[in-house]
Formats: C-alpha cells, sequence, structure tokens
C-alpha cells in the first residue's frame, strides 16, 4: 500500500519538478526584465518572446519545417549508411578494418568545421549541404552502436540456431538484428539531437536563406532580440519532437532486450 | 523394448571418439577413446565430476563442435548430416529463449527455420504446450514466465521437429528441488509418449537414477568413460521408485563408481 503510494508520489514528483523549476525560471526572468528593468542587451522579455511567436507562427512553422526536413532527412541517409556498413562490418573482418579510421575520422573531425565548404560546394540554392552535415554528424553514434550491438548475440542462442541448422540469413533475421535493435534504437537516440543541431548550425554557414537558423543569425545581426528568440524556441521545439520521439522508440525496443 | 530390434539404426555410435581443444597455454584433452552406444528410444545420462567433457560429448553428438578423432554417428549418418537433418532436439542448462519473441513464437523457432506451413505450425505449438501444461501461457514472452516454466518451453522447443533424439545438457541444474523433481516426471512422461532417445547430462545422481535405462560415468584429465551402469526401472518411474530400496541400491552404485571405490554405508544417513 505504502509503496503504491510511494509509486504515484515519485511519478507525480517526476513531472512536477521540472516544471516546478521552469515556471520559477520564467519568473525570476520576469522579475529581472519587467520588474527590475535590469536586463542585458539582447535579452528580452519573455511576454515580448511570446507576442512574436504567436504574430509570425506562420513564418517560424515554415522556417521549422525546413530545419526540421533537413534534420530528418540527414538522420535518415545517416541511419540507412551505418546500417548497411556496419553489417559489412560485421559480416568481414577486412571491411571493419577498412572503416574503422574513417569512422574514427569523422568522429573527431568537427562536422560543423566542413560546413562553409560543403555549403559552397552545393550553391547557395541547395539544402544539400546541410543535410550532408546532419548525416554525417548522425551516421557516427549509429554506426558505433548497431556495430556493437551486432556483437551481442549470446553464445546459448548461437548454439541454438546452429543445431536448428538455420542458415546464415535466418541467423541473421532471426537472432542477429533483434539482438542489435535496441543498440540501433539508443544510436538513433543520440544522433537524432545532433542532427537536429547539426542542421541548425549548418544554416549559419550559408546556403539558402530559409531555416531555423538563418533567421535567428538574421535576426541577431538586426536587434530583433525577441524575434531571435522566438526562432530559438522553435528550434527547441524541434529537437524536443526529435528526442521524445527516439526516446520512445529506444524504449519500446528494449523491453524485452536480453538482460 | 526397443532390445529386440536388432537391425535398429542406433541413435548414437561414438568408437573412439576424442576431443583436443588448442588453447594459448597448449592443448587441452577434453575427451579420450569414448566408446558408446545409444540406442533408439534409450535413456542415456552423463555423470561425472566437473571437466570430465561432458558438456564437450554432448556438443560433439550435436555438431556444435567437432570430433579430432574417432568415428561418430547419429542414426547412422554423420553428426554432421544429422543435425542439417533435425535428426535431433537440444536443450541447454539455460533456456535460452528469444526475448522478443512469446512462448509460442519461441517453441515455433525450430519448425520456422525448416519452413513448416503457419497451420501447420500453430497446431503442433498447441499439442506442444499442452505436453509442457502451457496451454495458458503461449502469448507471454519469456520475462514473464519462472525459471522453470522458461525450462518447460525449452523442452517443447527442442521437441518441436519430433525429433528422435534429445539432447540435455544439465536442463534443470538451475531449478530448485521441487521444481526439478516435478520436471524430471515431466521428462520421463515425454520420452515415453514421443519415443525419442535421451543423452541426458546431470551432476545429480538421483536425477540420473530415476531418469536413466544406463548412467554414463565419467571421470576427467583425461574426459573418459569409466563405467555404465544399468537400471532396471522401466515403465516403474514415478514417485513411489524415489522412496524404494532398489532406487537406493542404484543410487549406491552408482555412487561408488563415480568414486571408483565402494563407499561405506552411503544411504544409511
Ligand atoms: N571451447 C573450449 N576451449 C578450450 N577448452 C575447453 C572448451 N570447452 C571445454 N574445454 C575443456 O574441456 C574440458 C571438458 O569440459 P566440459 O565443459 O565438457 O566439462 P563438463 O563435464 O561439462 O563440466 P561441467 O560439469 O562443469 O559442465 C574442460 O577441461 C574444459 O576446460
Ligand atoms: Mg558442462
Amino acid at each position: 500500500m505504502s509503496a503504491v503510494t510511494a509509486g504515484a508520489r515519485d511519478g507525480w514528483l517526476r513531472v512536477a519538478a521540472p516544471v516546478a523549476v521552469g515556471v520559477l525560471g520564467l519568473l525570476l526572468w520576469f522579475l529581472v526584465v519587467d520588474v527590475l528593468e535590469a536586463a542585458p542587451r539582447m535579452l528580452p522579455s519573455p511576454i515580448a518572446i511570446a507576442e512574436e511567436l504567436v504574430l509570425r507562427s506562420g513564418i517560424i512553422a515554415e522556417d521549422m519545417a525546413v530545419t526540421a526536413t533537413n534534420a530528418l532527412l540527414g538522420l535518415g541517409v545517416g541511419a540507412v549508411a551505418a546500417l548497411v556498413l556496419a553489417g559489412l562490418a560485421m559480416a568481414s573482418r577486412p571491411v571493419d578494418g577498412m572503416l574503422a579510421p574513417i569512422v574514427a575520422a569523422i568522429a573527431v573531425v568537427p562536422i560543423v568545421a566542413v560546413t562553409p565548404i560543403l555549403n559552397t560546394m552545393f550553391g547557395a540554392s541547395s539544402q544539400f549541404g546541410r543535410v550532408a552535415v546532419a548525416a554525417l554528424a548522425a551516421f557516427v553514434p549509429i554506426f558505433v552502436n548497431v556495430l556493437r550491438g551486432l556483437r551481442q548475440t549470446r553464445p546459448v542462442h548461437r548454439d541454438l540456431l546452429r543445431a536448428s541448422a538455420a542458415t546464415g540469413w535466418q541467423r541473421f533475421r532471426v537472432l542477429t538484428l533483434p539482438t542489435a535493435l535496441p543498440y540501433l534504437t539508443t544510436g538513433l537516440r543520440i544522433a537524432g539531437s545532433l542532427a537536429v543541431i547539426s542542421a541548425l548550425v549548418a544554416e549559419y554557414f550559408g546556403g539558402p536563406a530559409d531555416g531555423i537558423g538563418t533567421a535567428i543569425a538574421t535576426y541577431a545581426k538586426s536587434g530583433r532580440a525577441s524575434l531571435a528568440w522566438a526562432y530559438v524556441a522553435g528550434g527547441i521545439a524541434i529537437g524536443l519532437v526529435f528526442f521524445l520521439v527516439t526516446a520512445l522508440l529506444e524504449r519500446l525496443a528494449t523491453r524485452r532486450s536480453p538482460q | 523394448m526397443e532390445h529386440g530390434r536388432a537391425d535398429a539404426v542406433h541413435a548414437v555410435e561414438a568408437s573412439g571418439v576424442g576431443k583436443v581443444f588448442a588453447g594459448r597455454s597448449g592443448e587441452v584433452v577434453a575427451l579420450t577413446d569414448v566408446d558408446l552406444t545409444v540406442r533408439a528410444g534409450e535413456f542415456v545420462s552423463l555423470i561425472g565430476p566437473s571437466g570430465c567433457g561432458k558438456s564437450t560429448l554432448l556438443r560433439l553428438i550435436a555438431d556444435l563442435d567437432g570430433a579430432s578423432s574417432g568415428a561418430l554417428t547419429v542414426f547412422g549418418k554423420p553428426a554432421h548430416q544429422a543435425r542439417l537433418d533435425q535428426d535431433y532436439g537440444i536443450a541447454f542448462q539455460q533456456a535460452g529463449l528469444l526475448p522478443w519473441r512469446t512462448v509460442a513464437e519461441n517453441i515455433a523457432l525450430p519448425l520456422e527455420l525448416h519452413r513448416v506451413g503457419k497451420e501447420q505450425r500453430r497446431a503442433r505449438v498447441a499439442e506442444l504446450a499442452e505436453l509442457v501444461h502451457l496451454g495458458d501461457f503461449v502469448d507471454r514472452h519469456p520475462d514473464q514466465l519462472s525459471g522453470g516454466m522458461q525450462q518447460r518451453v525449452a523442452i517443447a522447443r527442442a521437441l518441436a521437429a519430433s525429433p528422435k533424439l534429445l539432447l540435455m545438457d544439465e536442463p534443470f541444474g538451475a531449478l530448485d528441488e521441487m521444481t526439478r523433481e516435478y520436471l524430471q516426471s515431466e521428462l520421463t512422461r515425454i520420452a515415453a509418449e514421443t519415443g525419442a532417445a535421451v543423452v541426458f547430462v546431470t551432476h545429480s545422481i538421483p536425477e540420473a537414477v530415476f531418469l536413466s535405462d544406463r548412467v554414463v560415468v565419467m571421470s576427467p584429465r583425461p574426459g573418459r568413460i569409466t563405467d555404465i551402469v544399468e537400471m532396471p526401472f522401466a515403465g516403474e518411474r514415478d514417485e513411489a521408485l524415489r522412496e524404494s530400496p532398489a532406487y537406493f541400491e542404484r543410487v549406491t552404485a552408482v555412487r561408488e563408481a563415480l568414486h571408483g571405490a565402494p563407499v561405506e554405508r552411503a544411504n544409511e544417513r
């Protein structure tokens, strides 16, 4: 009985605590900016930001769609490439040996560093450079996690499939892939946030004049702080959606994973 | 009852079988010169101290490892061919169920791998689930079952393709005594119903005596067969047997064979 009430209280606390922190933060912010009028430059009132959000919701949503699409495409391309290459690396030692340094190189080179080059390469009217940056960023964590996951099959399961005279393809489909699935979703969760950040930051370095990142840079430069912050809120929303969806996928996949 | 059929193909026939593992710190002789015949429908237990090669012998029969020397046939074929033909079913010490599959899907796995049709599969799974008394649990996942129930699922899975040979490596090793005795009775019943030969690895003398037609006693360094003790209990393996003097007499016989000398007053405790 007490365990039940304790459990319910824990669940309630888990929601209430962050909400309380958020509300407190907003209050403090409001107090500093609107009541004390002690705000630094470029920090507008939360009310002003909310007004901009409502007023410009149409155009903000359009720019959010651009950035989110770039991030999603990048995540998809990165995931497919990571899956295929991890599969090859698992199947063949030489391929594994060849891929390892390439992946290490992609992992250590800050992707943002090559963004201006990619943007110039694919021209000012193409989203391709941004998608490529998101894909590169998403590739690494998915590849690393999937490759590890593909190697987690338990000996007793391998013996079982051998004893059942399973073919190589059957073993992959029935055992190797399901075993790797939770690792794939963990990779996706990490890569999802990276893809959003990369797609957004890539917009700071040229390309078409749309997207959340482009807008933030433009309005920050021209001093329209409230609007810039409204766009930041849009960026946060994209990141949140990506995180929530991928975290949910991970939860579903790990529900029945081997301990 | 198979004794009369002189021309019947033996379930397992091993002669001069040896296994050497090449390790980093030299070679390990896991088995030497094993001669063993398991008749069709016969229940044979392997017993012996840890490291005497029981699991190794079972894995050789299952073609999970290859023998280093000697000749090994399963139903008259090389072990490799018998594995491809699904002539045996196997259960390990760990149930080894796939956690993302339901009980029914786990039991059906061997059938699925051999492209048995969906309808046929469903019928067979229902039959097997009844056989191991898990009819109400076919839609559960393994993490919702007790260890004993998981082990029963593993046994049903081993029986799925109706093999004429069942290989079991300490399948009840991790279970409590009550569950263990219950599953022993179940296994006796299942073996009788299916007519399958069984090679059963165990550490428990009473378990071996209760279940087997013959108990194969092994000894380590190097792993080999030192004795084979006959059990005369065909057709009378019920709870009364566990308390009968004849049973205790056989337990003592196996214990003596294990220790290599008569054990004094072994059952006077
Ligand atoms: N894959 C392997 N590589 C190297 N040595 C092995 C391997 N498998 C088994 N051995 C060795 O072979 C010998 C027999 O092992 P085995 O597992 O067959 O013993 P066992 O009788 O089943 O023991 P237990 O009762 O503890 O399960 C042991 O000395 C073991 O160290
Ligand atoms: Mg063993």
